[in-house]
This record gives structure tokens, C-alpha cells and sequence, in this order.
């Protein structure tokens, strides 16, 4: 992760105080079991949950790193990663001031916004053929 | 009048007024009794009224084996609520604040989960003796009107707190306001009625004791 | 008709797609901005595809925003939330046609703008209305000589919709707070006719306000509220219910003061006069300042100030469960009152008993033989 989710205060935190980290793992191992069965996604948003300073690191921590890490520049910086457990991804967007707007977590064996889009592949081929064109007009 | 505003009324002039009657119904009602007084015993003491009176007051907490086998329902309902209402009043974190802001010192309280189930025995038991009060020939026909209401007013803030910690139908403003405003009706009712009997339980049962003491008999 | 305004309707015509589009957004661009504005409304990653269908065909509206008695905090937050290239799109899209604080106009220049739009958009724009009006005395509060009642009820007549942003618009707030010098009222005091939506907060989080008006423009409908108008989605639940100090106030571990062992290791606030049992907002998961913290997560209980009268709680300090008002100093004077009382009603009492034992006649057996 590029940036920590928390600013650390002089606030001492107690090791008792992670006690949204398991219920949250139960829901990603029956989002993986739904995935498996059904071939049905899952996204959670981190935003929807009460967390304990220092519980969003703690469960990005236990997810840990898996084989993708991809970056996505779009409306300002999106980190794409898959963690060490393969089908649960960790997407995050930053604005233009690298902050974080929104972050998921999704079950599924892509996310979508990794994808090309049918829209913007059929701008690429308009925008391709008229480089073309130009191209043999110049010639 | 908005939920916080009828919240902060019944926080707020609500319990005062309370108090007030409360307090003051207590001390008059004390005040009458101990100054009508006794007519003088003129025969000789056997022995020590203070003794057998100061015994009479604890002992009499205990039920003898008779009267448990004749009315072990009665015992163990009467028993179980009234510590499910001692825990509950004064063994719960936010009732212990109340009382640390009027008496200035405050004691330990239970851990919340513990309250919640003694709320709920509590709860069971009070249901139990009303049905029991209610199918007993003997017992519905000695009933008052007076009786009914005291229950209604002990039960009360019981399932009002109980609703209030769980949120259960209405909005939590709501729903603590109205838990506060129960206890307050209980407040103002206490002095004039039975349930007067939280104070003078001592006055009578001394008496008992202190008259067996004067002769000198087991009281 | 001057050439500026023609092309600033045919602006008005263009969906937020066309928008988005006419700038070079890409779809993967818009479909983050989907992501996030789902997060921003409170609402199930699921609903993103509807939320893109819906922004893809949204209208760009008017907006006109009104300041009566207030602090400008509330425009001062929304000016800060934080999802700056995903709000300033969104900025982008609205026509903020009034806004006396943020706009460089003023006063009968500005009325005129505000005319200009309500005419326009009749029937059609939004009104955002920040701070109470003072209903003891018009003069209390003016803008360009217009009161602040006479503003509200004149442009409120043409809006689709009115958002009431603060503790003051939605209550009354802190002018309302005893005693009320100005007779401040807030909005749905005074509109009884028109959707009101209420996003109190003082100020509110700067994201749920953005939610609200995000969620207007994008479905055009007003989001499921509660009983004292406020969204469901932001204001569904209390404080108390999600707050991660939870756990500690169920084991009765509380801090006692703000520097004490408990206060340091993060344990329950209610002691020292946390709010949150009565309280309905969103911070405990939205949190403030980019979703860095919250007052509880701070160390500071929670002051109440999205609910009505936060300010006529009996302190800040005070505990839910402590009374307001002094009641040892009641006790005490009760007590020595009612002691004199009882004295003399037990005297009372007593005359009359033996007065009675006086005038008892004694039967003899003269009596009994008669």
C-alpha cells in the first residue's frame, strides 16, 4: 500500500481493540465460497464499516500481497492489487491530491474497472482510424 | 415538543419534580409514624428490645423452612426480583453516573451483558407472580386496584430500560426519555402506596423483633 | 438573448454524460467516479451499474443556495470534502446559480442572479438553505434588504426540492438554543409544502452533504428519510451502535477523565458525556478529513449535534444518564422542608390522637346495667 489509511495520533490503541478484523474475513471466505459456487462477485466497501484506528491496515496486513499489482490512472491514481488470497482483490482510488476516496474490497477474478470498456474501445478504433487516415492522407 | 426536548424535560424539571415528592412524601410519611408513637408497656422486660429488633430485621430476609415449603413460588419469584431490581438499579454503569452525581461518591459496576439478563429474570419473575397473584382465587380476591398499578409501575421501567438499551421500536431518544419519565412516575407514587414498604420494611419487622425481645421470647 | 446565455442553455440541455464525455472522461473514469459516488451516498457497491445508468442521463439543474443565520461552517465543509476530482465534476455538472458566499456578486447584483435562475428553472431548481430564520424581529437578519423569511418563502414557491444543510436549517440550531433571542425557526418550520430534506450536523460531514446532493441529481427523487427528515442511509443508525468503542461500554471499561488509563487505551466515552446512544449520524463509518478520524476516535465524546437542541443537553460533559438539573441541592432543600412539615403534621397527628383519648368516655357497668 502506497499510503497509510490512518494518521497516527498520540493515541495509545489497545491489541483488544481489532474486533471487526474477523467478522470481516468470515464475510470474504463466504463471498469465496458464494464465488466458487456460483460464480457470484462481491465487493465490500471498507467505508461501510466502523473500524478501530488501525483495524483497515491490520486486515489489508492479513490479506497481504498476492501476483497483480496493477495501476490505473484515471480521475487520479486507482491501485488494483490482489492479495495473497487469489479471487479477493483490494481496490483503491485516490484523487488528484493522492488521498483516498474510496476503497473496496472485491471477490471476484477481475474487477471490473480492470477491463477495457466497450466504449472506450470503440472511441480507440474511431481515434485509430483516423490517425490512419491522416497517416495515408499525408503520404 | 421535539424527542430531545421531552429527553431533556423529563433529565432535566421532570425529575426534579420527582425527587422532590419523592423525597419529601418519604420524610412526612416517617415523620407520622414514628411520632405517633407507642403506649408505654408497663410490665417488667425480660430482656432487650433492641437486641431482638436489630435481629428481626435481618433474620426476617430469610424465610423459615415452613413457610418455604407452603409458598416456594412466592419465595423464589419474590426473591429472584427483587435482586434482579437491586442489580439492575444499582449494579448498571449508567445508573451508578446518576447516583455519583446526587450522593458524590459512586461503587463497581456489573459488566452491561450481566445487567441485560438479570433485566430479563427480572422481567420473567414480575410476569410470574402477576399471572400467579392473577390465578390464585385467594390471592386475586385479596388484590387491589392499588396492587395492579404498583406492578404496572415496578415493571415499567424494567421493559422501558430494556427497550431503551436494545432500541427496540422507537428511536433511542425516545425511548430513554420514556424510560426516565417511568421511574419518575414510580418516584411519585412511592411514598403513598405499598411500595413504601422499600423503607418501612425495617420500621415493622424491628418492631416485631423488639416486642419478643421485651419478653424475652425467641423473636 | 445574448449569445453567452444561448450556450449556457443549450449547457443546461446536456447531460451529465455529455458532459463527462465532452471533457475526454474515459468509461474506466466514469466508472470510478460511479465507485466512489456510491461510497459517497452510503450505498451497496452493488447499485453502482444503476447509479452509472442514472448518471449517464442525468440534467444538469439549478441550484441556489441561501444563508440565513449561520456560521458559513456548513459551506465551509462542504467546501472541503474531499473527493476534490470526483466533487468538482459533480460542481461542474450543477449550476450553483446563488450562492452569496461563494459568489463574487453582491447584493441587488446578486438578487437579480438569483431572480434571473428561480425564473428560468421554475418548478425545476433545487434550494439549499444553510442557518435559522429570526421570525422575532425581520431586521435581525437581512440580506440586500430582503428579510430572511421573505427570501425563504419567495424562493422556496419555485424549487423542486429543498435541502436543509445544518443544525440550524433543519432546527433552529444555535440561534434557536435558549433563549432564543431572534425566534430563530428552521426551514420545515415554515415550508410545509415542499420535500424537505434535512442534513443536520454541526457542521454536517462534508461528504454527506455532497451524498444528498449527489443523490438528488443523479435519481432526481428524494432518498428514504427518517422521522425528522433526515436520510435514512446517513442517519439510520445512532453513534452508539457503531461505534468501535462499543465493546468496551458492554464490558463496563470507561475512561473516567481525558487522561486517564482508559481515555489512553481507547475505552468508552459515555462517563465523560458522550452523546452517541441518542445520536444518529454517520460518522462512525464516514468519518472526517478524508475518512481519517472521528471526534470519538479522537478521544472526545460525541456532542449530539445532529439531533435537535444539542445545545439545551445540560453540558456537553454530562452523561446521558446524570440529571440536569442540581438534584442534590433539591434533595437537600426538600429534605429540610419536608422534615419541618412532617413534624408538624405529626403533631397535628398527635394533638388529635389525644385529644380523642380525652374525649373518650369510658363505659362503666352503670353503662352496661342501663
Amino acid at each position: 500500500m502506497s499510503s497509510s489509511s490512518v494518521v497516527q495520533f498520540n493515541i495509545q490503541v489497545s491489541a483488544d481493540l481489532t474486533q471487526n478484523v474477523k467478522p470481516l474475513l468470515h464475510e470474504i471466505k463466504h463471498a469465496l465460497d458464494n464465488l466458487i459456487e456460483t460464480g457470484q462477485t462481491t465487493i465490500i466497501d471498507l467505508r461501510s464499516i466502523p473500524l478501530a484506528p488501525g483495524e483497515e491496515d491490520h486486515i489489508l496486513k492479513t490479506l497481504g500481497l498476492g501476483e497483480v499489482q496493477a495501476k490505473l490512472d484515471a480521475l487520479g491514481l486507482s491501485e488494483i492489487i490482489e492479495t495473497q488470497y487469489a479471487g479477493v482483490w483490494v481496490v483503491t482510488h485516490y484523487n488528484d491530491e493522492n488521498h483516498i476516496i474510496s476503497r473496496f474490497i472485491e471477490i471476484t477474478t477481475m474487477p471490473e474497472i480492470l477491463s477495457s470498456q466497450t466504449e472506450d474501445i470503440m472511441a480507440a478504433y474511431s481515434r485509430l482510424a483516423i490517425t490512419l487516415q491522416d497517416d495515408q492522407e499525408k503520404n | 415538543m421535539s424527542e430531545i426536548e421531552f429527553l431533556n424535560w423529563v433529565r432535566g424539571p421532570g425529575f426534579q419534580i420527582a425527587v422532590i415528592i419523592f423525597i419529601a412524601g418519604i420524610i412526612i410519611r416517617f415523620a407520622e409514624i414514628l411520632m405517633l408513637g407507642r403506649k408505654a408497656n408497663l410490665a417488667e422486660p425480660k430482656g432487650s428490645e433492641m437486641s431482638g429488633g436489630l435481629h428481626t430485621i435481618v433474620s426476617r430476609s430469610f424465610p423459615d423452612k415452613s413457610t418455604f415449603q407452603r409458598s416456594t413460588f412466592t419465595v423464589v419469584a419474590g426473591y429472584l426480583f427483587h435482586i434482579g431490581l437491586f442489580v439492575t438499579i444499582f449494579l448498571f454503569a449508567p445508573h451508578i453516573l446518576m447516583f455519583k452525581d446526587i450522593f458524590g461518591f459512586g461503587w463497581p459496576s456489573l459488566p452491561t451483558p450481566v445487567v441485560d439478563a438479570m433485566a430479563v429474570v427480572t422481567i420473567i419473575a414480575l410476569l410470574a407472580v402477576l399471572a400467579h397473584r392473577m390465578s390464585d382465587t385467594v390471592l386475586k380476591f385479596i388484590t387491589t386496584k392499588e396492587d395492579y398499578l404498583v406492578w404496572m409501575l415496578t415493571i415499567l421501567p424494567l421493559v422501558t430500560g430494556y427497550m431503551a438499551f436494545h432500541r427496540i421500536g422507537m428511536t433511542a431518544p425516545t425511548l430513554l426519555a420514556l424510560h426516565i419519565l417511568s421511574v419518575e412516575l414510580l418516584l411519585v407514587v412511592f411514598p403513598f402506596t405499598k411500595l413504601m414498604h422499600g423503607f418501612t420494611f425495617a420500621l415493622s419487622r424491628w418492631y416485631n423483633g423488639a416486642i419478643s425481645g421485651y419478653r424475652g421470647v425467641q423473636s | 438573448m445574448t449569445n453567452d446565455f444561448k450556450k449556457k442553455k443549450s449547457q443546461k440541455e446536456q447531460t451529465f454524460g455529455d458532459v463527462m464525455r465532452s471533457q475526454g472522461v474515459s468509461r474506466r473514469s466514469f466508472l470510478k467516479f460511479c465507485a466512489a459516488t456510491a461510497s459517497m451516498m452510503a450505498m451497496s457497491p452493488a447499485m453502482i451499474p444503476k447509479i452509472a445508468h442514472a448518471l449517464e442521463n442525468a440534467r444538469r439543474p439549478s441550484v441556489i443556495w441561501l444563508s440565513f443565520q449561520e456560521c458559513t461552517g456548513c459551506t465551509e465543509s462542504l467546501t472541503r470534502a474531499h473527493t476534490a476530482t470526483i466533487e468538482s465534476l459533480i460542481f461542474d455538472h450543477i449550476s450553483l446559480d446563488y450562492h452569496h458566499t461563494l459568489q463574487a456578486a453582491a447584493g441587488h447584483a446578486a438578487e437579480e442572479a438569483r431572480e434571473a435562475a428561480m425564473e428560468e428553472n421554475y418548478g425545476k431548481y433545487l434550494l439549499v438553505v444553510d442557518g435559522s430564520i429570526p421570525m422575532g424581529n425581520p431586521g435581525y437578519s437581512t440580506i440586500a434588504g430582503i428579510s430572511n423569511y421573505d427570501m425563504l418563502m419567495e424562493t422556496a414557491k419555485g424549487a423542486a426540492a429543498i435541502i436543509a444543510v445544518g443544525t440550524c436549517a433543519t432546527y433552529g440550531g444555535i440561534p434557536h438554543a435558549n433563549p432564543n433571542p431572534t425566534g430563530a425557526v428552521s426551514v420545515n418550520d415554515l415550508i410545509k409544502d415542499k420535500p424537505i430534506i434535512n442534513v443536520p450536523g454541526c457542521p454536517p460531514i462534508p461528504v454527506v452533504i455532497t451524498g444528498v446532493l449527489t443523490h438528488f441529481l443523479t435519481f432526481g427523487t428524494i432518498p428514504e428519510l427518517d422521522h425528522l427528515g433526515r436520510p435514512k442511509v446517513f442517519y439510520g443508525q445512532s453513534i452508539h451502535d457503531r461505534c468501535y468503542r462499543r465493546p468496551f461500554y458492554d464490558k463496563g471499561l470507561f475512561a473516567e477523565t481525558f487522561d486517564d488509563e482508559g481515555a489512553k487505551k481507547g475505552w468508552c466515552l459515555y462517563k465523560l458525556g458522550c452523546k452517541g446512544p441518542t445520536t444518529y449520524n454517520a460518522c462512525a463509518t464516514t468519518k472526517w478529513n478524508n475518512g481519517t478520524s472521528w471526534p470519538i476516535e479522537a478521544g472526545h465524546p460525541c456532542l449530539g449535534c445532529s439531533e435537535p437542541d444539542f445545545w439545551d443537553g445540560g453540558g456537553f460533559y454530562k452523561s446521558l444518564s446524570m440529571p440536569t438539573e442540581n438534584i442534590t441541592q433539591t434533595a437537600i432543600y426538600t429534605a429540610a422542608g419536608a422534615v419541618a412539615a412532617g413534624v408538624a403534621i405529626g403533631a397535628m397527628n398527635k394533638s388529635k390522637k389525644n385529644s380523642a383519648i380525652a374525649a373518650h368516655d369510658k363505659t362503666t357497668i352503670d353503662d352496661l346495667e342501663k
